[in-house]
């Protein structure tokens, strides 16, 4: 998934969307994959550096990932959820 | 290199100036042990859900309680209240501390029997006394508290049966001052109902009035309503005294007391706002002291403590089945542990835990128990570090009712330990299984056969 461009991400994991005008706090695996997304990193890569850097097995990151994506497209700060 | 550990991704909108519902952040530290024994370790080896209570607890909290009431009154008993947790090895706990037995049914009755308490020793409370019962109760010299006009003429027809003399109490009700007013355990004081008792009682000559009861009430946060019952039941016993030169042994001020758990709806955590021992003594001890009783015939105070002396002790260990979101984003947490063994979180909003490291990030959620049913929800709003399929958690202060008001419904009862003064665990329960369920069980001849379906 992509995120919307001008989305600002600080290094302490605040978030806030220019489009709505809406912030977000993210904990800090939440902060390295939205940074991974907004660098265009797939799945698959992301997954892999969660694997390698982690004491996490695939199917709880891919259960945990899909949740987060979840979240991520609920709070309309996808790419395919922009409107302009 | 060393592997971080993992903690879900998370995300939170931030809101400022809305309104919280979830309430601010509340656990700081993970509870990873009790009494020093580490709670991983405790589920490997007994499972999951799991009671833990801690002996060290009870014993503190007993003398805690005691020494408050002790060090301002002269002669003071607590009975263990047996409907808040008859599990044997909490009974016998309470009794090695010095405590009676107070009791409200054939069954309860003869589990102290069973636990070792002489009749003397037990006092026979509650509304269900079957004749049964009141012949047990009578034949073993417990006192025995009566609730209501019929108990007294049955009582008054078996002392004739049995030519005894029971040892009986009247249970008194009263305005308090405080909202509701329990009416419903035994006779009125302010209708003249309680006096209309004690005159029968004195006239018949048939049962010998040893004392006055009352129970005013349950998780009584004020404790100056206790001071209120106390000078209420100090003028029966003078009255008493003055009417028929008759003294009674002890004034026994039932229970009540509130423990730290949080009431649903409160706006403070019970922690801050319930009050000590040493509130509740001062306000019984000092109203026995100022009354017009004799200092010569000061009766025994009896307490019957339930909730305060065992909440703190128990623990429920539960793990994480399954995280899911609601249609509306909230993340959904469900434990194996449900309302059919956490009665209590109906009432409560009970402190969970992760017994886990866990970072400073929380998420708002919903904790539902492992039952297909709506109503299984153990905390409606909380918010917690985000968790994962197998981690722990700690749900704390269920020693009370939990053990005695759980069902067998849709899983089995889980196992419940006691850790001991030393920190070695013992099995005081095994968990249920298919056998035991069924048991009780039997079924009519013509459904023998069962066709393969």
């Amino acid at each position: 998934m992509k995120l919307k461009k001008k989305l600002a991400i600080s290094d302490t994991g605040f978030v806030f969307d220019p489009h709505s005008g809406e912030s977000f706090s993210l904990n800090e695996t939440g902060t390295e994959i939205l940074n991974m997304l907004k660098e265009g990193k797939s799945q698959e890569e992301i997954m892999t550096h969660f694997l390698e850097n982690y004491e996490v097995d695939n199917d709880t990151f891919e259960r945990a990932y899909m949740d987060f994506i979840a979240m991520l497209k609920f709070y309309n700060i996808s790419e395919e959820n922009e409107k302009d | 290199m060393e592997k971080k550990i993992f903690e879900r991704p998370l995300i939170k909108k931030l809101q400022t100036g809305m309104p919280n519902k979830f309430g601010t952040k509340t656990e700081y530290d993970p509870i990873t042990d009790i009494d020093g024994v580490a709670i991983k370790g405790l589920m490997a080896q007994y499972g999951s859900p799991l009671f833990v209570i801690s002996e060290n607890t009870i014993r503190e909290t007993y003398r805690e309680a005691y020494r408050a009431f002790s060090t301002r009154y002269p002669r003071v008993q607590f009975a263990w209240s047996y409907k808040t947790n008859y599990l044997s090895a909490v009974c016998r706990t309470f009794h090695q501390e010095g405590s009676w037995a107070e009791v409200v049914s054939g069954f309860e009755f003869e589990k102290a029997l069973q636990n070792g308490v002489a009749g003397k020793n037990i006092i026979f409370n509650g509304p269900d006394k079957s004749t049964a019962d009141l012949t047990m109760a009578i034949n073993h010299g417990a006192y025995i508290h009566i609730d209501h006009f019929d108990e007294l003429f049955l009582l008054n027809e078996l002392a004739d049966k049995l030519q005894k003399k029971p040892k009986v109490s009247i249970r008194v009700n009263m305005d308090t001052g405080i909202y509701p007013q329990w009416s419903r355990f035994g006779f009125n004081y302010e209708n003249g109902e309680a006096w209309e008792a004690l005159n029968r009682i004195m006239l018949g000559k048939k049962l010998e009035l040893v004392g006055l009861h009352c129970h005013i009430g349950t998780y009584i946060m004020t404790p100056t309503a206790y001071g209120i019952a106390a000078s209420k039941l100090a003028d029966l016993a003078v009255g008493l005294a003055s009417k028929y030169k008759h003294n009674i042994s002890y004034i026994d001020m039932g229970g009540g007391f509130a423990s730290k758990n949080t009431l649903k709806g409160a706006y403070l955590p019970g922690s801050d706002t319930c009050p000590s021992f040493d509130a509740y003594a001062d306000a019984i001890t000092s109203a026995l002291i100022n009354s017009s009783i004799s200092p010569d015939h000061i009766p025994m105070l009896i307490l019957e403590t339930g909730r305060a002396l065992v909440d703190d002790a128990g623990y429920l260990l539960s793990s994480v089945i399954a995280n899911k979101r609601l249609a509306d984003g909230k993340l959904a947490t469900i434990v194996d542990a449900g309302v059919n063994i956490l009665f209590t979180s109906f009432w409560y909003d009970h402190k969970v835990t992760p017994a886990q490291p866990f970072g400073y990030h929380t998420e708002d959620m919903i904790i539902y128990g492992p039952l297909c049913m709506n109503i299984d929800v153990i905390r409606e709003y909380i918010s917690l570090p985000p968790m994962k399929k197998g981690d722990h958690i700690v749900i704390s202060r269920v020693g009370a009712y939990n053990m005695t008001q759980w069902m067998q419904f849709i899983s089995y009862r889980p196992k419940v330990v006691m850790i001991d003064m030393h920190n070695a665990v013992h099995l005081v329960r095994e968990n249920e299984d298919l056998s035991y369920v069924c048991q009780l069980e039997k079924h009519p001849e013509h459904l023998n056969d069962i066709k393969p379906l």
